[in-house]
């Protein structure tokens, strides 16, 4: 275990080296395609606490991210500062999610998919009707890039760099949140609510956190998406844009820590770096799926997992015992 | 009243494809547990594929229409099981959903890409007449909707009632391992229910597509309609989702005339909303069996 411990440390370390130096590189537009990664696996870190460690399934991830970007979007284009935007934001996703949590309550599967579907297509409803809030379908323009203690981040490279440090917060946050009692209790939640209930576990005050964490991971990713693009209509906050997300937490690995950050890889970068069309990629991304869902449902890192242990199966008796404590 | 009497009727004719959709997808679920997320999906590709078979294999409309018939026999029913839903069943729920989702990405970008992402106008089958009644004036294209959607939903009633076979699918969706136990083939059965799904969804399209227009994404509203009609009734009922379907297209048609345009897709989901938190086995449905 210590050397696949070590391992797992050194691939952290490359892999973190690699997303501080790789973008001095890069064109802008390489940038910012890498801080949509950083946002979009915030969001999906939010995800995988509700439906990977939780097991409550949400569509409405999307529509999270879309509340905070608008709350963004109207608190800084009126000169309120970046920070009481993410404030706001963030406990409006918290108390928003809790309240959606509620029918997980009452209902589970697939009608909790549905109400959550439901809240999904109202929240765009009203992203694209209430234009005296909105803006409508023209949206928001002219989103301002924070500065924080007089550092400005109007700069792609700069404004990455936020990001980026945002995930580090989301993911120490997470991190510590899943090996926390919360977070043993999200994990028995899903694997016996019964049992976990027979236990003592509150199972119903759990379900809302769940959902109320992954709703808030949501917002707070909404305001570091709005002004990452300077501009926010409610095309980017569909029923589709969640089931991406919802795909990017499943390919990833749901219920894995870094399952959501190679999901989100997936579905933003790997497009670019293979230079194909949207449409296309799609299509090849669609059969992947469906073709992974089949033979490991558990994604791409079980995937790994499954392997790992196969290749440890085959190592000598002394070995296996070692890897096993 | 007349434009009352007008939106009803063509609410009913709407509600009556959304039934057929629904009726499919609850099929779907009771004897495979299958969420189907591509169901909207399925509506819009028979469409496509009569309008293929036109376009480059110059047949005309009726050999067409036959043509895309068989072709969603098979390819949304025969290989929809055999590919995706024989190997996904024993994973759970999950994986099938993310699955489906997947499907209705993929059949939604193959038009987009390789057809075209303009709205088509598909050939009506009728003739586009009214006819003036007590003031009001009614489509026939919405009266012949409306009627051959209720044929095909009572026939279907009957088949199930009524014949040996239907009973066996019927034993099949209530109880997998007695059916089994009683010398029922279930695979079979199973086989025959997503038969079923695509000869519904296969008639749906041919009904709708005249007077929405094909486009790749015209499945995205419909799936999410059978749904809702499906939970409205009760999610294990046939009858359940005939009158979900109904009350969604008269809703629909209703809200977007005297309450908002805008907001005419809410209303199902509010109904929807409201049905799962008081009524969650639905309006007809019952909590635990499943009856027709």
């Amino acid at each position: 275990m210590t050397g696949t411990r070590l391992w797992g440390c050194a691939a952290g370390m490359g892999v973190l080296v690699t997303l501080i130096v790789l973008p001095q590189g890069l064109k802008p537009y390489g940038i910012a395609l890498l801080s949509r990664w950083a946002v979009m696996a915030i969001a999906a870190v939010g995800l995988n606490i509700t439906l990977g460690y939780a097991g409550q399934i949400s569509l409405a991830q999307a529509a999270f991210l879309g509340i905070g970007a608008y709350t963004t979007a109207i608190l800084t284009t009126n000169g309120f500062p970046f920070w009481s935007a993410l404030l706001l934001a963030g406990g409006l996703g918290f108390g928003i999610g809790w309240v959606l949590g509620y029918p997980a309550l009452r209902v589970q599967h697939h009608y909790l998919a549905f109400v959550t579907l439901a809240f999904m297509t109202m929240a765009y409803l009203i992203f694209r009707n209430e234009a005296w809030l909105t803006g409508g379908v023209f949206g928001i323009n002219r989103i301002p890039r924070p500065s924080l203690l007089g550092w400005s981040t109007s700069k792609p490279l700069t404004y990455y760099y936020l990001c980026l440090t945002a995930l580090a917060v989301v993911l120490a946050g997470t991190w510590w949140m899943i090996r926390s009692p919360w977070g043993r209790a999200f994990v028995a939640l899903r694997e016996n609510p019964r049992r976990a209930m027979s236990l003592g576990v509150d199972i119903r005050a759990y379900t809302l956190l769940a959902f109320a964490f992954g709703a808030a991971l949501g917002c707070v990713a909404g305001v570091f998406f709005a002004p990452l693009v300077e501009f926010v209509d409610p095309s980017a906050f569909t029923l589709a844009d969640s089931l991406g997300l919802l795909l990017m937490v499943v390919v990833g690995g749901s219920g894995y820590f870094f399952g959501p950050l190679l999901g989100a890889m997936v579905a933003v970068l790997l497009p670019e770096w293979l230079r194909m069309a949207q449409g296309l990629y799609l299509i090849y991304y669609a059969v992947f799926v469906m073709v992974l869902m089949v033979f490991c449902p558990s994604g791409i890192l079980g995937l790994f997992d499954k392997i790992l242990r196969s290749l440890n199966r085959s190592a000598p008796l002394a070995v296996r015992k070692e890897a096993r404590r | 009243m007349a434009g009352f009497l007008q939106l009803l009727v063509s609410g009913l004719a709407t509600g009556a494809t959304y039934a057929l959709v629904a009726i499919g997808f609850t099929l779907l679920w009771q004897t495979s547990q299958t969420i189907n997320f591509a169901q909207g999906e399925f509506v819009m590709l028979p469409a496509f594929m009569v309008l293929a078979a036109m376009r480059f294999l110059d047949l005309s409309l009726w050999p067409a229409l036959a043509l895309g018939a068989v072709g969603s026999l098979l390819l949304l029913g025969v290989m929809f099981k055999k590919l995706l839903v024989d190997p996904l069943l024993r994973h759970g729920v999950l994986p099938l959903v993310i699955a489906t989702i997947g499907l209705s990405i993929l059949a939604k970008e193959t038009v987009k890409n390789y057809y075209s992402g303009e709205a088509q106008r598909f050939p009506a089958l009728i003739s586009g007449d009214t006819i003036p009644m007590g003031g009001a004036v009614l489509s026939v294209q919405d009266l012949i909707n409306l009627a051959v959607a209720v044929t095909a939903v009572v026939l279907l009633q009957l088949f199930l009632a009524r014949t040996e076979t239907g009973r066996r699918m019927q034993a099949t969706a209530q109880n997998r391992t007695v059916a089994a136990i009683l010398g029922i083939n279930v695979e079979r059965m199973i086989l025959y229910t997503f038969l079923l799904n695509a000869a519904l969804v296969c008639l749906a399209a041919y009904l709708i597509t005249p007077v929405y227009l094909a486009t790749y994404s015209i499945g995205e509203g419909l799936g999410l309609v059978a749904f809702t009609a499906a939970i409205v009734g009760g999610f294990n009922q046939v009858r359940g989702a005939i009158v979900g379907g109904f009350i969604v297209g008269i809703a629909e048609n209703l809200t977007a005339v005297y309450v908002s345009t805008q907001y005419r897709t809410a209303v199902p989901l509010l109904l929807l909303v409201a049905i799962i938190l008081f009524r969650p086995q639905g309006l007809l449905g019952r909590a635990e069996e499943r009856t027709t």
